[in-house]
């Protein structure tokens, strides 16, 4: 049986250049980038290489890029980091704690760095989203403090594809530092007293455009296995002079913020991933990929019944599907489509150890029922008008014995 | 070390043809459960030998995941042909023989079914002595669910 890949948001496959890029790293050419010998030397090169192309891809410098283990070793760092070299300003005792404010929709490592600073003694704002799954810039600004020393909103989501506004929210971080420093006697706001602005760009890197100076962020994640590179390789861009410490020590590796001997293949096939993805025959694939998914939305919604879609029509990524449907749960949608020989993913975390509905689709304000009935499908290069039919004649028949099952009906 | 996949054949099997689904329209007792942090909803239906108290038929409704809908199935076998004694005390040991392993995070779903056994078991006790009999149940997605 042929098998459909739909479930992108979840990982891709390498792709056959980045490969071939990496693979003289792993025998030939297999030196430390520390060593100052020939062998190391070329391995350096090759991870300057890399850094280049990310800088080229963000609009940065190549000093500012921090290569990591994952992305979610670079949300821990940019969060973890920046709270811990915050100097908070003098205020009444009891307000002296560091605030972050992030959204309720935040990917676990954000999610989870949050609260672990929170049981630290930080304060934590998590932003409610609209409906559709969109954080309220209006909210964000009134949420904004004395003491607020970062800000971490993700740039698209993972589960919903819903594209927050990253500008506007940078715009609004800019103007209250801005009206922060007029307070200041000197007039020059020490770095470290400024609110910090990052964003987790793991899923919007494929389609959107990334650029740090236009999105206003001070602090940038990415991941090399969602957009066609290998697993183990993340990146952080953090803005020249900002304060960050690291949360893994020992020699001082990546300008002392991410100690370990560097995943030279990986992060070569990082480099290549970026520069793949810039590709003008990849631009225009992209939009073949939002074709295949408007194809799949009006479809879903129009021929199955109780079926509706999680997240925002417009403010979507290209390749996210998420639908619920009535009587049907995710997981044995899933589980059934698979039979069929299509890989997709629930919305929900029961899969991953966690029997709660999915945090991000209650955040919408979901009943329980329907985020358990959600269904997430992402599109990518290998996908086909094909595979999209196939899915379209499955799928109703799929939901039909489901609800049978469960007695919908 | 073998790592079980996390649906086995047996479960897969039964998931996608299971032997005991539906309504037994007059049925004796009737168990309704839920869990309500997996949002699992289980509906269990037995016909009774009143003479023996033994369970003749059994059949089911579930909203949930392949396991919850194989487990479901399984244990309406199971419990055919036994004393209500010996019904409750069919659990997810019992089961796991007859499907295979249950994935650690899936063992709740045994243990709502055996909720689900155990509930229409007292819905029968509770209603055999009066006149009417049993009728008119709910469906099982209508049944209390807050929206």
């Amino acid at each position: 049986m042929p098998k459909i890949y739909l479930d992108y948001a979840a990982t891709t496959p390498c792709d056959p250049k980045v490969l071939r890029a990496m693979l003289p790293y792993f025998k030939k050419d297999f030196g430390n980038p520390s060593s100052i010998h020939g062998f190391g030397q070329k391995a350096l090169n090759a991870m300057s290489e890399a850094r280049e192309a990310l800088a080229d891809f963000l609009g940065c410098d190549a000093p500012e890029i921090v290569f990591t283990g994952s992305a979610t070793e670079a949300d821990n760092l940019a969060i973890l980091g920046t709270v811990k070299a915050a100097k908070i300003p003098a205020l009444p005792a009891g307000r002296q704690k560091p605030h972050i404010i992030t959204s309720q929709i935040e990917h676990p490592a954000v999610l989870e760095s949050c609260r672990e600073l929170e049981k630290r003694g930080a304060e934590v704002t998590y932003l409610p989203v609209d409906k559709d799954g969109l954080v309220q810039v209006l909210e964000l600004k009134k949420a904004l403090k004395p003491n607020t020393v970062l800000v971490s909103i993700m740039y698209a989501n993972n589960e919903i594809g819903t594209i927050q506004p990253i500008q506007e929210i940078s715009e609004a971080i800019n103007e209250y530092n801005i009206q922060k420093t007029k307070s200041v006697p000197t007039g020059h706001l020490p770095q470290g007293d400024k609110i910090l602005f990052h964003t987790d760009a793991v899923q919007a890197a494929n389609f959107l455009d990334c650029d740090v100076k236009k999105l206003g962020v001070d602090l940038l994640t990415l991941s090399a296995h969602k957009i066609y590179g290998p697993k183990g390789v993340g990146a952080l861009y953090a803005k020249k002079g900002t304060l960050i410490n690291p949360v893994i020590y020992g020699g001082g590796h990546e300008r002392g913020l991410r100690s370990g001997t560097e995943n030279v293949a990986g992060i070569v096939g990082l480099g290549q991933a970026v520069k793949e993805i810039q590709s003008p025959n990849y631009k225009i694939q992209n939009i073949r990929i939002r074709q295949f998914r408007d194809k799949l939305i009006k479809n879903i919604l129009k021929n199955i019944e109780g079926s509706r879609l999680n997240g925002s029509l417009t403010q979507r990524l290209p390749n996210n599907v998420n639908v619920s449907f009535e009587g049907a749960e995710g997981e044995a949608i899933v589980i059934a489509l698979d039979q069929k020989g299509v890989a997709t993913s629930t919305g929900s975390a029961c899969s991953s150890g966690s029997l709660e509905p999915s945090h991000v689709l209650m955040a919408l304000g979901l009943s329980e029922e329907t985020a358990h009935g959600s269904l997430r499908l992402t599109l990518g290069r290998t996908n086909t008008l094909k595979d999209i039919e196939k899915v379209l004649k499955v799928l109703p028949v799929i939901i039909q014995k489901l609800r049978k099952i469960s007695g919908y009906k | 070390m073998i790592i079980e996949p996390y649906y086995s054949k047996k479960i897969i099997d039964r998931f996608l043809h299971p032997k005991n689904l539906g309504k037994i329209k007059d049925a004796d007792g009737v168990g309704d459960t839920q869990n309500l942090r997996c949002g699992d909803l289980m509906k269990i239906y037995i016909k009774v030998d009143k003479e023996k108290e033994i369970i003749k038929d059994a059949k089911f409704e579930t909203f949930g995941c392949g396991h919850a809908i194989a487990i479901s199935d399984m244990i309406c076998d199971l419990v055919k042909g036994k004393t209500f004694e010996a019904a409750l005390k069919v659990g997810y040991e019992a089961i796991a023989d007859e499907i295979g392993p249950i994935p650690p995070v899936k063992i709740h779903c045994a243990r709502l079914a055996q909720a689900a056994i155990k509930a229409a078991i007292e819905d029968y006790s509770a209603h055999s002595r009066s006149p009417e009999g049993r009728q008119n149940k709910k469906p099982c997605l209508s049944a209390g669910r807050k929206k």
